[in-house]
């Protein structure tokens, strides 16, 4: 299903949460879209799930309309919202049957397309939803969304709160079902989870900031990005943040990354760093990764 | 010295054990990383460290106190900060901190002093009459925090603070993390992200109800001959 997102606008009242937004996505695509708490991102699913109508703009979706041929489309279609939309009082068997009932179908017939999935909650089948853990939770609700083999699968933040194993996992099911043809969009907080897309959207107080393939952006980058390693990072993170020519300075891991003016040789560079040598342990140049981009693109928002 | 201890601890629900006698310290001022998989055992080993769940055996202070005999008293010496935040949405930002510290006893001078402390740092004046429920996550996450601190805990127990959260925003609140620490204060953390477990200087990981590693992050690394935390992780948890 190829979408096409023209002009699209949303409004609540008078908080704008989408603002002229152009994106294509592409038909067998795993598609990411990215931004902080507030960018628009459930509001975007939302109208791609046909369950809000855009204030302004049009979308298309395969062949469909959004608006006329929105009943057909809808079983075209499997949501998993943020809030897992599982029945708690049913079973593991009883949610799925209960969904596929829904959509005219039955465990069985779509049995081979969820099987990688299923085999790892079927032990538990008689056990009541509410009763599982979070990654089983998580596994269950992605079943449901697609008992009725959809064209269209569509997950916001489908791993937040699951552990770095049970992403991985999950991860590798969504490669799975990228192969049976099936178009995903999903959100995540996870920087490592946007570099597994085939493409990411970047979204920031409702407007799109980037949108490519993941590789590619964090190639054409252009940061001046420092790694730091230091014994007294929060120290040094407040002395970095009052540089003058320090864009931005965070903790990433056991060092720290700092983006400087671009306008600065290598050589200017480092004699930031030589002032800081009692704190400093080693200062190098770095290629910036998705996270990077990430915080540089909505810090520079944040600025203007 | 410790303000944690923990020797032998174990929790059986039937003839489940989510906790299988586990052993550990934190040391006072430090940031203590409690890892591991979901349904590893780390909320129900937390619920004993905060007093509202009973020790199957084993034992284990808190800031001096006994859990299974002193649960009270270690309730005035702690702060928490669950997943959902704990926050009233439908009141103010500062009825909010007053009803915290009404809670944990604070006369209503210091709870003044508190408040104004909160927003101050916070950067919150314009919206201290604001309703919680229309602050933006970041804040919500933030002030979630100085409300489990208002009453100058001895240590604070963060479970999954940043679950959820977008690259910045997860780093703005491990900065107030430091500063706590800085500040004397012992944080206890939960997450997620391996990244964060790097910024600890203890971190411990349970699988299945147990330790399986116990050790600064660079120890742990060298230990298990892994790169990152999230190498290490995934390489405890899969050998199960």
């Amino acid at each position: 299903m190829n979408i096409s997102i023209n002009n699209i606008s949303h409004n609540y009242g008078a908080v704008s949460a989408l603002k002229s937004v152009n994106l294509t996505i592409p038909d067998g695509s795993l598609f990411g879209v990215i931004g902080p708490d507030g960018s628009g991102k459930t509001t975007l699913f939302r109208i791609l799930a046909t369950l809000i109508v855009p204030s302004e703009g049009e979308i298309s979706i395969g062949d469909y309309d959004v608006v006329e041929d929105m009943r057909a489309l809808r079983n075209q279609i499997g949501y998993m919202p943020g809030r897992f939309s599982l029945y708690l009082d049913l079973t593991v068997e009883e949610n799925l049957q209960f969904f596929a009932s829904i959509f005219g179908t039955s465990l069985e017939e779509n049995r081979s397309l969820i099987d990688a999935v299923y085999k790892q909650i079927e032990p538990f089948k008689k056990r009541k939803a509410g009763a599982l853990s979070g990654g089983m939770k998580q596994k269950l609700a992605l079943s449901c969304a697609l008992i009725h083999r959809p064209e269209l699968l569509i997950l916001d933040e489908p791993t937040t709160g699951v552990d770095a194993v049970s992403r991985r996992e999950f991860w590798d099911l969504l490669d799975l079902i990228q192969k049976e043809g099936i178009t995903t969009v999903v959100s995540t907080p996870y920087m490592d989870e946007a570099m597994r897309c085939s493409e990411v959207a970047l979204l920031f107080d409702g407007e799109l900031l980037a949108n490519d393939d993941p590789k590619r952006l964090t190639q054409t980058a252009e940061i001046n990005l420092w790694a730091v390693e230091s014994d007294e990072i929060f120290k040094i993170l407040q002395d970095f943040r009052k540089h003058d020519n320090v864009n931005w300075a965070f903790s990433f891991g056991e060092q720290i990354h700092v983006a400087v003016d671009k306008s600065l040789e290598e050589r200017e560079a480092s004699k930031i760093f030589d002032q800081y040598n009692d704190q400093i342990i080693s200062a190098k140049r770095i290629e910036p990764g998705i996270e990077d981009l990430f915080i540089d693109l909505t810090e520079q928002e944040v600025e203007v | 010295m410790s303000i944690v201890s923990v020797k032998n601890l174990t929790k059986k629900f039937g003839s489940f054990t989510a906790v299988d006698s586990i052993s550990f310290e934190v040391d006072k001022g430090k940031i203590f990383g409690f890892l591991g998989a979901n349904g590893a055992g780390k909320t129900t080993a937390m619920k004993m460290l905060i007093g509202l769940l009973a020790p199957t055996s084993g034992q284990a202070t808190v800031a001096g106190f006994d859990v299974a005999s002193e649960p009270e008293s270690i309730r005035k010496r702690i702060g928490y900060m669950s997943q959902k935040f704990s926050l009233y949405e439908d009141l103010t930002v500062r009825e909010n901190i007053r009803f915290y510290g009404g809670i944990y006893g604070l006369t209503d001078e210091e709870i003044d002093q508190a408040s104004d402390k909160i927003v101050e740092e916070l950067d919150l004046q314009e919206s201290r009459k604001t309703l919680v429920a229309s602050l933006p996550l970041g804040w919500k996450q933030k002030l979630a925090f100085s409300v489990a601190s208002v009453h100058n805990p001895d240590i604070i127990f963060l479970d999954e603070p940043t679950g959820g959260v977008d690259p910045v925003t997860r780093r703005r609140f491990w900065d107030r993390i430091y500063q706590s620490a800085d500040q004397g204060v012992t944080v206890f953390v939960t997450t997620h992200y391996m990244d964060e477990a790097e910024y600890c200087d203890r971190v411990s990981i349970m699988v299945e109800g147990r330790i399986e590693a116990l050790g600064s992050p660079n120890e742990l690394k060298t230990e298990y001959t892994a790169d990152t935390m999230d190498d290490l992780f995934v390489q405890l948890v899969r050998s199960q």
